[in-house]
């Protein structure tokens, strides 16, 4: 880790707090001139594409979700020549301290680090709480938009094996646990996006039998921050029926909210195998022939995957 | 698709989206999304007269109202949209067809091709999926529009 990690009471209890950076950090780090030197560089990951234009963390670049890291033709992330290009365009390169954030609780921000991780970039960090928590607070915000010197940047290529599951994975999966991060409105099959949300055509409500439900803003305090380690025990190992050591997949209906969830899973509650099913309900909800459960019961493992 | 049946005010916004590179289109939307009025007060204060676009990712609330005159022309629709500061897309877009549509006839309303949102060249940088949710608020305007017409004659 190449920038000297935060200590404080809440993150020392988590599995990983090297993964988290509280906004006071941040903003004394900026402060004390950490951007500029391509050490540290603070990225801004929003839903909306013009989120960051209206003021932003001083020093802080953007990356958008669906411009940025998707692939414009396949339903599939960047490679690895153009996560490369991107991340030297923004001033990062390989040993570079990445914090990211955004609005809504950090869930495309999540996403991203989630992607940014993909690429194995060793030292990458939640700004806690976010967008939201940074202005409640009163710091400050620009306009400007930095010109940062390009990054040094190696091509490396994706290792999704580790921390992505595609739904032939999911199928070899049952048995183990599945954690459903969508609304209980969705898990049920009542509706099949999110509420005030658009329709995303996913033809079948419901969810992959066995998985249970935790919608993934459980996981966040109204302050947009992470619950503590015993509130996300409670709610995973308790609720959900986690146990140390399990091997778990996520999913929600594009795989943004359950980024945010696997963040959690991985880093805070310290689980060593968490995969996320990026694909999730709007491919499992129109596979052919892929069984679904309707109603607010897990289900059990289908026949022909046992 | 050419832009023969837009509304003047309309066209020209279209006109000046289509002169810019994509970097710049953002910036202009940006613009148009702080220049949003803010609602009358009579509405302020009456969120229930607003009808909410669900299809749009953040929250976004509309409503339309015909003015008469009584020299036998037809009504001129005002529009009036709420949306809020953290979805500047959407209100950027709220923006456009605020400044494109307000003070016009459900004839010329009604006339807007359901795709305009497409002719603003936005559609690789925001995606498909932030695209929808603009072309369903013209679909709600022109809906309200052509109900309250019908009303009216």
């Amino acid at each position: 880790m190449s920038y000297p990690v935060e200590q404080n009471e809440k993150f020392t209890s988590y599995a990983h707090p090297e993964r988290l950076v509280s906004t006071e950090w941040l903003a004394a780090a900026i402060e004390g001139g950490a951007l500029g030197n391509g050490k540290l560089v603070v990225v801004e990951s929003d839903e909306d594409v013009l989120l960051y234009e209206t003021g932003h963390i001083p020093g802080a670049v953007k990356v958008d979700w669906h411009t940025d890291l998707n692939d414009e033709v396949t339903r599939d992330y960047v490679d690895g020549n153009a996560f490369a290009a991107l991340a030297a365009a923004k001033g990062i390169s390989r040993d570079t301290t990445v914090v990211i954030y955004g609005d809504k609780s950090n869930w495309w921000a999540a996403y991203a680090l989630w992607v940014f991780t993909l690429f194995g970039h060793e030292d990458v960090r939640l700004l806690d709480g976010g967008r939201d928590k940074w202005i409640a607070e009163g710091r400050e915000l620009t306009t400007d938009i930095p010109a940062p010197a390009a990054g040094d940047y190696p091509v490396v290529e994706r290792n999704d094996a580790p921390i992505r599951a595609f739904k032939d994975d999911v199928f070899a999966h049952f048995g183990k646990p599945l954690i459903d991060v969508r609304s209980p409105e969705e898990y049920t099959g009542q509706r099949t996006h999110m509420p005030a949300y658009p329709e995303e055509g996913a033809l079948r409500g419901g969810h992959i039998p066995t998985a249970a439900s935790i919608p993934w803003a459980r996981a966040a305090a109204e302050d947009g921050t992470y619950r503590t380690r015993p509130e996300l025990e409670a709610l995973y190992l308790e609720e959900a029926g986690l146990a140390e050591g399990d091997d778990v997949v996520a999913y929600c209906r594009i795989g943004e909210r359950s980024s945010h969830t696997w963040f959690a899973l991985k880093y805070l509650l310290g689980f060593e195998t968490v995969r996320n099913y990026d694909g999730s309900w709007t491919e499992w909800g129109n596979a052919v022939r892929v069984p679904i459960v309707k109603g607010a019961e897990r289900g059990s493992v289908p026949a022909a995957a046992r | 698709m050419s832009t023969y049946a837009l509304p003047t005010a309309l066209a020209e916004i279209v006109d000046d989206f289509q002169a810019l590179t994509e970097p710049d289109r953002l910036q202009l939307l940006l613009e148009f999304s702080r220049a949003l009025p803010e609602l009358p007060e009579r509405l302020r204060d009456h969120p229930e007269l607003l009808e909410q676009v669900v299809e749009c990712q953040s929250p976004l609330f509309l409503t339309i109202e015909a003015e008469k005159d009584d020299d036998g022309s037809p009504a001129a629709f005002r529009l009036f949209f709420k949306a809020p500061p953290e979805a500047p897309t959407t209100r950027g877009f709220a923006g456009v067809l605020h400044e494109g549509l307000d003070g016009l006839t459900a004839q010329e309303i009604l006339a807007v091709p359901d795709d305009m949102p497409e002719l603003l060249g936005l559609t690789r940088a925001i995606t498909p999926l932030r695209m929808r949710g603009m072309t369903a608020m013209l679909g709600r305007i022109k809906r309200k529009v052509a109900a309250s017409a019908r009303l009216q004659s």
